[in-house]
């Protein structure tokens, strides 16, 4: 449904082009769940950015095709592509609960949305829509009349997922929601996303770096290490059998609630996107790298069924 | 060098001020400023090489009196602006830094002294003390209020800063209150007291030049305010005598102009926020 | 056991002045005890909004509580002398959460570490000042010539949060208070930061206050653990029977929250709880009475105490009532 195919996003810096996000390839399927992990540098976000061409200077897309059912976004125009955007991708953006426009109540943000995108309805029936959308959501019909400051953090972000369905898109990327919520409601804004996901029979992309709530939430799962994709498999498989090892290390480090006192840290720094190793760009933190990693960059391959890894030794 | 390329506003406001400086020293060493006193030339004679800024009507020769002035009109800007930041900056600090009655108490006399019309207190000041005002009495004259505002915008960008993770770790480290202000502190905001300082310098002239207008300042100084006062007092405009209120008006002007555009490059330097992209 | 740190019925109300009305109990008859003979981590849980932020403040004496005291050594913070205050600041140290706004960007980042050596005298020439600096570095898996006369920007926040961590070591402190000190880092890096702090503790005799909202990398470095739920405690105990068995609705209900990096999927299977009710000021009775699933009308009358189930485990629940209430601050 969505393919990106070699994705290549450059950062301009003074001293050159970073590569944030080099070669990305992969398929989100209709109704799927897939998961991009990873941490600071990851590329994970700028990904995301990148598929709805919200990339700002001195980013810039270099290369790559992205294809929503065979439409190739990369050469639609501006206006075209801002009618993609919300009516067909959604985007839940990273700190959504500080990008509710603060002196707008809720149901006018809402009702701003379906304006922009042409839907005319009259003052009756864009009130329906918007308790609709609400209660798809789990907040009461009063929450339309409220300010975002009147709203608690879930309740705000929640608020953010209504605006993203309310044209019922057919992907919805998800950046970080809920890095900033507590716990608790981490869950509920999570199972309101779940929901949601299932009565508009939309795919959708979670960004994040939490390890936890990709096992626990996504069907597939990719791994990205400094700009690259490095494993995508099916998620049970990425815990059982990882096939990476740093994803296998990864998994390793983090803190269990069975056993204490496992500290099983990857030795090492993250590398600076400016200043990459050559060969792998892991392999300098590999315990099992040899001559041909720290000289060719391994590719991306199907090496089971529908698990892909980037790696020498596989 | 790259960077000025970034920062034109910088760039012109030295080269103005460049510019002056030159005027000034070459001045020094090449006219006799011993001119700019009465009688020492013909009167109002209009620019020729002999004289060629031309002269007034008390006789003094318009170069020599912009030589010997201009020098003198930046002093009192200068101490006045140094007098007031320096003053400014001690009580913005400690107001911010320590809260509380002390805060309480600067911040009420400098709220209180910033609505009352500085000009006017200028004036009755310098009204009073009508006895041979000298170029430095002017200066402190000017200071006395020349504080008020630096006082309180520093005092804002101090309680900001206060916040910040490392006065806690400072405080936490066994660093003492003034030593907190003078080492943690005060480094982060050099840039913003230099373009807080030459804003005050830019005031400080101006309140002195408006002041000797009125015929309030040092009678017997060749500064430019006292020239322009002159001006005035000879109806020198209607006279048509076009130089002699020429002179002290570009000069000014390159001033102010030099002074503006300093400061601007220096708000840059001090807010990244403003800085153009390359 | 001798308190070395303690806080005692600790409240901290913020706002509520003479002419701000609306105010907020941060922490609300807070009581705490830090053991100098046993050295020891103890986590203290909590969402935000819980107080566990400002209970570090408190202990730190960077905030003064409303009611209550904290004593160090058995001296009352507020009141202690310029001398007893400058052996307070060498026992007691912090890492913060955020390893950026805690370095000064004018300067290189020798200068948290040669800040306290100079102003507590712990060395007495720059070269026995620069070899102890080594030394903390090293400690904490960094090396001295690639970190030293950088800037902070030129650092990754891994390495900033380790040069914190060995800044704290640099005192040699009996007490570190540490206020979210790798939920800003990074998740490979996390378990050697996790690792150095309970190094410390064994090795060194450091006890650790460990402030966080993660009950994963709370279970994995402390002794005991404090769950705190608006200002209150919850539940308190050691580690293994509060995690393993919790006993308070509200353990509960953060337990199963949590998402767990493993293959089975049972979080979102689980029916959903209710939501968290709007901050209504909850006068009386259990603050944790409004969401909570075994809420009784007792329970909304007076706050329950804390009821001993265990050598190693108290709940302040209705729902242990059968258990003898707490009298002793600790176990």
């Amino acid at each position: 449904m969505l393919t990106v195919r070699d994705l290549v996003v450059h950062y301009d810096t003074p001293l050159g082009a970073v590569k944030a996000a080099d070669r990305i390839s992969f398929s989100l399927r209709a109704g799927e769940r897939l998961g991009f992990a990873g941490e600071s540098g990851s590329g994970k976000s700028t990904m995301a950015l990148a598929i709805l061409r919200m990339i700002k200077p001195p980013g810039r897309i270099a290369a790559g095709e992205v294809r929503l059912d065979g439409q190739n976004l990369l050469t639609l125009s501006d206006e075209d592509m801002r009618r993609v955007r919300l009516a067909r991708i959604a985007l839940i953006p990273q700190g959504s609960m500080n990008a509710l426009n603060p002196v707008m109540r809720v149901k006018e943000q809402i009702t701003d949305a379906l304006r922009d995108h042409g839907v005319q309805l009259s003052g009756r029936q864009s009130e329906g829509r918007v308790r609709e959308l609400l209660e798809s959501v789990g907040l009461r019909a009063e929450v339309a009349d409220m300010f975002p400051h009147e709203l608690s953090g879930g309740m705000k972000q929640r608020a953010c997922i209504a605006i993203a369905i309310s044209l019922r898109p057919r992907v919805i990327i998800a950046d970080e929601p809920t890095s900033a919520l507590d716990v608790v409601v981490q869950k509920q804004v999570m199972e309101t996303l779940a929901r949601v996901q299932e009565n508009l029979g939309a795919s959708v992309i979670l960004v994040g770096h939490d390890m936890g709530l990709m096992a626990q939430f996504v069907d597939r799962l990719g791994i990205m290490y400094a700009g690259k994709l490095i494993e995508v498999s099916p998620v049970r498989e990425i815990f059982t059998r990882p096939l990476h090892p740093y994803t296998r290390m990864l998994i390793a480090s983090l803190p269990s609630l069975e056993e204490k006192e496992t500290f099983r840290g990857i030795p090492g720094l993250l590398p600076l996107l400016r200043d990459l190793p050559p060969g792998c760009a892991f392999h300098p933190r590999c315990p099992h790298s040899f001559d041909r990693c720290r000289t060719e960059v391994p590719t991306l391959r199907e090496v089971r069924p529908d698990g892909s890894v980037a790696c020498h030794l596989v | 060098m790259r960077y000025l390329r970034r920062n034109p506003s910088l760039v012109v406001g030295i080269v103005l001020l460049s510019a002056l400086a030159l005027f000034v020293i070459v001045g020094h060493f090449t006219v006799d400023t011993s001119k700019s006193r009465p009688l020492s030339a013909p009167a109002v004679r209009a620019p020729s090489a002999a004289h060629p800024f031309g002269t007034d009507r008390q006789g003094r020769d318009l170069l020599a009196t912009m030589v010997a002035g201009t020098p003198l009109t930046l002093r009192i800007g200068f101490i006045a602006g140094f007098l007031g930041v320096g003053l400014g900056a001690v009580l913005g600090f400690v107001s911010a830094y320590y809260r509380g009655t002390v805060d309480a108490v600067i911040r009420g006399v400098v709220d209180i002294g910033l609505t009352v019309p500085g000009l006017l207190v200028l004036i009755i000041i310098a009204v009073s003390l009508r006895r041979g005002l000298t170029v430095d009495q002017m200066a402190i004259i000017v200071a006395s209020l020349a504080w008020l505002n630096p006082a309180r915008t520093i005092r804002a960008q101090v309680l900001s800063l206060r916040e910040r993770g490392y006065v806690e770790v400072a405080r936490l480290s066994g660093m003492s209150g003034p030593e907190i202000i003078l080492k943690e502190l005060m480094p982060n905001l050099l840039p913003y007291l230099a373009a807080t300082l030459v804003n005050a310098v830019s005031s400080a002239i101006l309140a002195s030049v408006g002041l000797e207008v009125l015929g309030l300042g040092p009678i017997d100084s060749p500064t430019l305010g006292m020239t322009l006062y002159w001006v005035n007092f000879n109806a020198a405009l209607i006279n048509g005598w076009w130089w002699w209120w020429a002179a002290p008006i570009v000069i000014i002007l390159v001033v102010f102009l030099g002074l503006f555009f300093l400061t601007v490059g220096l708000d840059e330097i001090a807010n990244p926020r403003l800085r153009r992209a390359i | 056991m001798t308190a070395l740190l303690e806080a005692r019925h600790v409240t901290r109300i913020f706002g509520g002045g003479f002419f701000d009305r609306s105010s907020t109990l941060a922490l609300d008859d807070f009581s705490l005890a830090i053991d100098g003979d046993r050295p020891s981590i103890i986590a203290v849980v909590g969402e935000s909004g819980s107080g566990k932020t400002t209970l570090g403040r408190l202990l730190l004496g960077l905030t003064a509580p409303t009611r209550g005291q904290v004593f160090y050594n058995g001296r009352d913070l507020q009141k202690m002398s310029r001398a007893g205050g400058r052996a307070f600041r060498r026992d007691v140290q912090v890492i913060f959460q955020d390893p950026y706004g805690v370095y000064n960007p004018f300067y290189r980042i020798d200068h948290v570490l040669t800040t306290p050596v100079a102003k507590f005298g712990l060395a007495t020439s720059r070269a026995g000042a620069r070899t102890l600096i080594d030394d903390v570095l090293r400690a904490v898996g960094l090396r001295p010539e690639e970190t030293l006369g950088r800037f902070p920007h030129q650092l990754s926040g891994g390495q900033r949060q380790r040069v914190m961590v060995a800044r704290a070591l640099l005192l040699r402190p009996r007490v570190i208070v540490a206020d979210e000190p790798v939920s800003m880092v990074d998740a490979s890096l996390r378990a050697t930061i996790l690792a150095s702090l309970r190094t410390m503790n064994r090795d060194l005799g450091i006890s650790i206050v460990y402030i966080t909202h993660d009950l994963a990398t709370a279970y994995q470095i402390s002794d005991t653990i404090v769950v705190l739920y608006r200002g209150t405690v919850a539940e308190v105990g050691d580690v293994e029977l509060v995690v393993k068995r919790p006993q308070h609705p509200y353990t509960r209900l953060l337990l199963s929250s949590i998402p767990l990096a493993s293959p089975e999927r049972t979080w979102m299977s689980e029916s959903a709880t209710a939501p968290a009710a709007p901050r209504e000021a909850i006068e009386t009775g259990c603050k944790f009475a409004g969401r909570c699933p075994s809420a009784a009308p007792a329970c909304r009358q007076t706050v329950p105490p804390l009821f001993q189930t265990d050598r190693g485990q108290a709940v302040a629940c209705y729902l242990y009532r059968g258990a003898p209430v707490l009298t002793e601050d600790h176990p």
